[in-house]
Parts: C-alpha cells; structure tokens; sequence
C-alpha cells in the first residue's frame, strides 16, 4: 500500500505521503493496543490477566473486535468522504449526501417499529435484521438519490439529489417515531454513534467491503484528478467518466452504508478525514483515497479509545466525540487559513 | 494549386443547451495546419460550437475529424488527436503543476500504467514552453489566475495532439504572457499543427490567419483575417460599433 502512496503521477517519491502512511499505520497500531486495555474499570492491563480465561474473552471477542471495528469503519467513512469530496468537486461533500444516513435510519426506525427492541442489544438474529435493516435502507436511500438524479451523469443533479432524498427519508423517519414513541431510545443510540456492539462478523463485513473499495478508489484516482480539472477537461482526455461515476457512486454507498449500519451515524470523520490528510500532505486522489481512510481509521479508533476512557465506567456516544474532536480541528483550520490568506500579500 | 487539407468539419450541426437551440444547422470547414479564430457577439454560440467540435457535446448532424466522424472514434483515439482547453471549469487546488500537466498523457498512457519517458518529456517539453517548468512543484492553487492559465495551456499542449481546441486562452493573461501565447500557437502551427481557438478580444483573434464569425448560432462568416470581406462582416456582425484598421501592420479592431 505504502508503494502505491509513495508514487505521484509525476514518478517521483512523495515523502510526506508515504511518512504520513507510516505515522498512521503506528498510531493506528498504538491505539489498537491502548484500545485492547481500556475497559469499564478505566485502564487495565490485559496482558498481564492472558491467563485468566474471562479477561482473555473479554480481550479477543469485545475489546479486539470493537476496537479494530472502529478503524474498519472509520477507514470506510474517510474513504466515502475522500470519494465523495473528489466526485462532487466539493471541499464540503459528506458521504452521507447521497442519503444513505437517512435512508439507513428509515431502515432502522421502521425496523425497531416492526420488532420493538433496542439496537444494540437482543438477541443475535434481532441484531443482524436491525444491521440488515440499515443496510438496507442506506442502499434505499442512495437508490432513490440516483433515480432523482436520472442516473450519476450530472454531479450537481446528484448533489441536489441527494439533499433531497434526505430531507424527505428524514421526515419519514419522524413519522415512524411519531407512530412508535418507543423506538426513539433505540434510534438515539444509533442517531449518536456506537462501536460497543461491533464483532468479529461486523468486522469481516467491513473489510470486505473496504479491500475492494480502496482498490477502485485508487485505481480511479487519476480520473477524479482529471476530474478536479472540470467535466469537460475530463471528458476530453478520453476517460470513461460516465463508468467511472457509477464505480465511485457504488463504492460510496457501500463504503457508507457498511460502515453507518456498524456503527451508526458517525459525524466528521468522513467530512475532515481528507482535509487533515490535505492539511499535512500534498497529493494526488490515488494516494488520497488511502490516506484518507487511514486517517478515518486512526480518528474513530481514538474517538473510540477516549469515549471509553474519559467517563468509565460510562460510555460516551463516540459520534458525539467525533463531532466535537472533528469538528474543533476544522474549525482551527479554517481560522489558521482565514489568518494565513490575511497575511498574504 | 490543391485545396488546403480540412482539420475539422462540421456539416449542419444542431446543439442545445437546456432545452434551448443554440447552434442552428452550423456548416463549417476549418483547415489543417492553421490557426482559426472563432468571434462573434456574448451568445453567439462560439463556445458551444467548440465543444461540439471536441465531441464534448450532444449534437445532431455531423463532426468529422480529418474526413472521419468523430463519433465513430474511441474517446481516447479522439483524446490523442483533439486536446482540449476550456474555460476556468474546476479547481484541482491541491494538484501540483507537474500532476497537471501530466493529466494532459492519460489518453496514452495504458490505465493503471505508470508514465514513461515519453510522457515525462512531453511534460517537460511543454511546461518549458508555457514557461511553466520552474514551478512544477507548486499546487495549483497556489497560482495567480494567469499562471494558472499558462499551467493549463500547458496541459493541453502535453497532449501532442494534432488539432487544438482552446476557448478563451488569453483569459487571465497580461500583455506580454498573450504575446508569448501568439508566438506559441504560431510555433505550433509552423510544424504542421492545426490550431482553433474562441477569443472575444477580436484585436487578438485578428492576429490568427482565418476566422470565423458567429452570429445567434451560424456561421455568418469565414474568411481571411486580413481579408476586407471578414472586416466588414465584423462591423456588421457587432452592429457597426466596432472599425478594423492597420496598426504598425497588424489589424486592430477598435470599439466605436
């Protein structure tokens, strides 16, 4: 992987870009381990109980999966956004824009209304029909985007689309908590954002859909540069836009639609994944689609890692750290540029 | 003496934009080998007519591309033989100006293929030529708006195509940057490239060897540019407020 991000289209090496692979790779890698001690009593140290059979079930079937599950399923929104903010030529551009946040929560309200539970708890059918449920609906909502957009050929049609699909699915959500009262706890856990309950199954569903997703990704990569340059630009180096869109807008909704169905509504991560990956390199898409879900990765799994730490034994929804962690760090890039853009000549 | 080869030919073309007519069955020929000019009122369809000419849009009637319909070419043999530059369209801030200019190899380079010698030289080649080689490594949106044009000029020219298709290049550029554009496309056009180019500054389109004048989307005239026939077409076409004169041998057009 590091190859493919060490290459620019120029040929040459991009130092920064592969030393900002590798600083993501050891974090990630040091958050895995912190993340392996951090339990309801605050910190533990995990290694030392391996003998004890509990501890060592709590380590491999709880804090292993979930913790590696917050990386699978930030690396899959930093990828969406990343994908996102290249197709729609947007700095802006969420990967919940095509619907699939809506649509997933549509999915999952109507699904709590039919079965009456919470989300994340029950049985383990319950739980793969409410997963299903989200799916299902993020694949709706990003569907009824596409319709309304008459296909992905015109990318502010799309956009429109997709802000439209949500306001919509978003009301029919409110209708259904209106009919069912009692869905609404349920819904909060999944409208703030929670990898407690990922495991092990979750964790497979994601890299499979991440592994190919980056592969596209990458292998795209130079078209979404063409595509930086305009749609008529573009269009004229002979690209195959229209088979190009269709790849990206499928990676998109899957990448988006596994990762909202794991974890829930997930704030920021997918938004400023590529901006902190623009702030600290430059580079070209095919190396931005790695960094940027690398750096989704290490986000979520340290938002995960803090929202078990700071209140334990209670849990902050890790949306809610997302949101705010995320949120802070755009807010002071865009002072740092605004004063930055001042001082210039 | 033979008639001069045609680069591009364009025979009763219709376009739309919106649902909107705006070239009207446009017949046109231009000739391989030279620089044509492309003017006409805001809204003539000047820009239209040359994205059609590049197959970037929907149309009705025919384009041919060296005798050949460009319809029935592979977008990338098209991208080889038609390079294309548009008008300020995208941002690309984060690309550096050698990245740019090697987009302008994609249509010969395999997918996935990393880029050869060849495609490094042409880059070099051309970004040397639009004086733009010694910034290669600044993002683009580092640039002010005329280096940035000169990037993108660069782009197109990294294509090595036959046929160059530019709307609007002087847009952004100062005097002496438009000087060493005119130079350029005359350079290009001495080995034997075929260039043709929208320009709404007529003092500068007058400089090219042919024009051709656009009026509420049809060609209403096509001649030499120091032919007296394509003078007084442009007086009518801007409704007399515009006088053609000589200028220290070159042909000026002066707003009345």
């Amino acid at each position: 992987m590091s190859a493919a991000i060490s290459v620019s289209i120029s040929g040459r090496a991009r130092r920064p870009g592969w030393l900002l692979a590798v600083g993501l790779l050891v974090l990630a890698a040091a958050l895995l381990l912190l993340g392996m001690d951090v339990g309801s009593r605050g910190f533990e140290d995990m290694w030392r109980s391996r003998n004890d059979p509990v501890a060592s079930q709590i380590l491999w079937d709880i804090r292993v999966p979930r913790t590696l599950g917050a990386w699978l399923s930030g690396a899959l929104l930093g990828l969406a956004g990343a994908i996102a903010q290249g197709l729609f030529r947007n700095p802006l551009a969420d990967p919940y824009l095509l619907g699939s946040a809506s649509g997933a929560a549509l999915g999952l309200a109507i699904a709590l209304a039919l079965l009456g539970a919470s989300p994340f708890a029950g049985e383990w059918v319950l739980r793969v029909g409410f997963t299903g449920a989200a799916f299902a609906g993020a694949v709706v909502g990003v569907l009824l985007t596409l319709v309304l957009a008459q296909g992905v050929q015109h990318t502010m049609r799309l956009l429109l689309a997709g802000v439209i699909v949500g306001v919509v699915l978003g009301a029919a959500r409110d209708l259904v908590t209106l009919a069912a009262p009692e869905t609404l706890q349920g819904l909060q856990a999944f409208m703030l954002g929670s990898t407690g309950y990922v495991g092990w199954n979750a964790c497979a569903i994601m890299s499979a859909v991440l592994a190919p997703g980056l592969v596209v990704a990458w292998a795209t990569g130079r078209g979404l540069d063409a595509l930086a340059l305009g749609e008529s630009t573009a269009a004229s180096l002979g690209l195959p836009l229209h088979a190009m869109r269709v790849a990206l807008v499928a990676v998109l909704a899957l990448a988006t639609g596994a990762a909202v169905a794991q974890t829930g509504l997930i704030a920021f991560v997918g938004l400023a994944s590529p901006h902190l990956v623009r702030s600290a390199v430059r580079t070209t898409h095919g190396a931005l689609v790695f960094l940027s879900a690398l750096m989704g990765g290490v986000l979520l799994m340290a938002a995960d890692v803090l929202a078990r730490w700071l209140v334990a034994p209670q849990e902050l929804p890790v949306g809610v750290l997302t949101a705010v962690l995320g949120g802070s760090y755009l807010l002071w890039l865009m002072y740092r540029r605004s004063g930055v853009a001042r001082r210039a000549p | 003496m033979n008639a001069p080869q045609v680069a591009l030919e364009a025979r009763v073309v219709r376009a739309e934009l919106g649902r909107k007519e705006i070239l009207h069955g446009v017949d046109l020929r231009l000739p391989a080998g030279r620089w044509s000019s492309i003017v006409g009122p805001n809204g003539a369809g000047k820009s239209t007519l040359l994205r059609v000419l590049a197959g970037l849009l929907a149309h009705s009637g025919e384009v041919l591309l060296h005798g050949e319909p460009l319809r029935a070419l592979a977008a990338r043999s098209r991208a080889r033989q038609l390079s294309w530059l548009g008008q300020n369209e995208g941002a690309g801030d984060d690309l550096t100006v050698y990245d740019v200019a090697m987009l302008g190899r994609l249509p010969h380079q395999a997918w996935l293929a990393s880029p050869s010698a060849a495609d490094r030289a042409a880059v070099e080649r051309a970004l040397r030529q639009t004086h733009a080689w010694d910034w290669r490594e600044r993002p683009l949106g580092q640039l002010s708006g005329g280096e940035r044009q000169r990037v993108l000029l660069a782009r197109a020219l990294a294509v090595e195509a036959e046929v160059l298709l530019m709307d609007e290049p002087l847009a952004n550029l100062d005097p002496p940057h438009q000087a060493d554009w005119l130079a350029l496309v005359r350079e290009l056009v001495r080995s034997g490239k075929t260039v043709v180019s929208v320009l709404h500054e007529v003092t500068l389109a007058l400089q090219a060897d042919e024009m051709v004048i656009v009026d509420a989307g049809r060609v209403v005239h096509q001649g030499s540019c120091g032919d007296g026939a394509t003078h007084r077409a442009l007086r009518e076409v801007f409704h007399g407020r515009l006088n053609v004169a000589s200028l220290d041998g070159q042909w000026v057009a002066l707003p009345q």
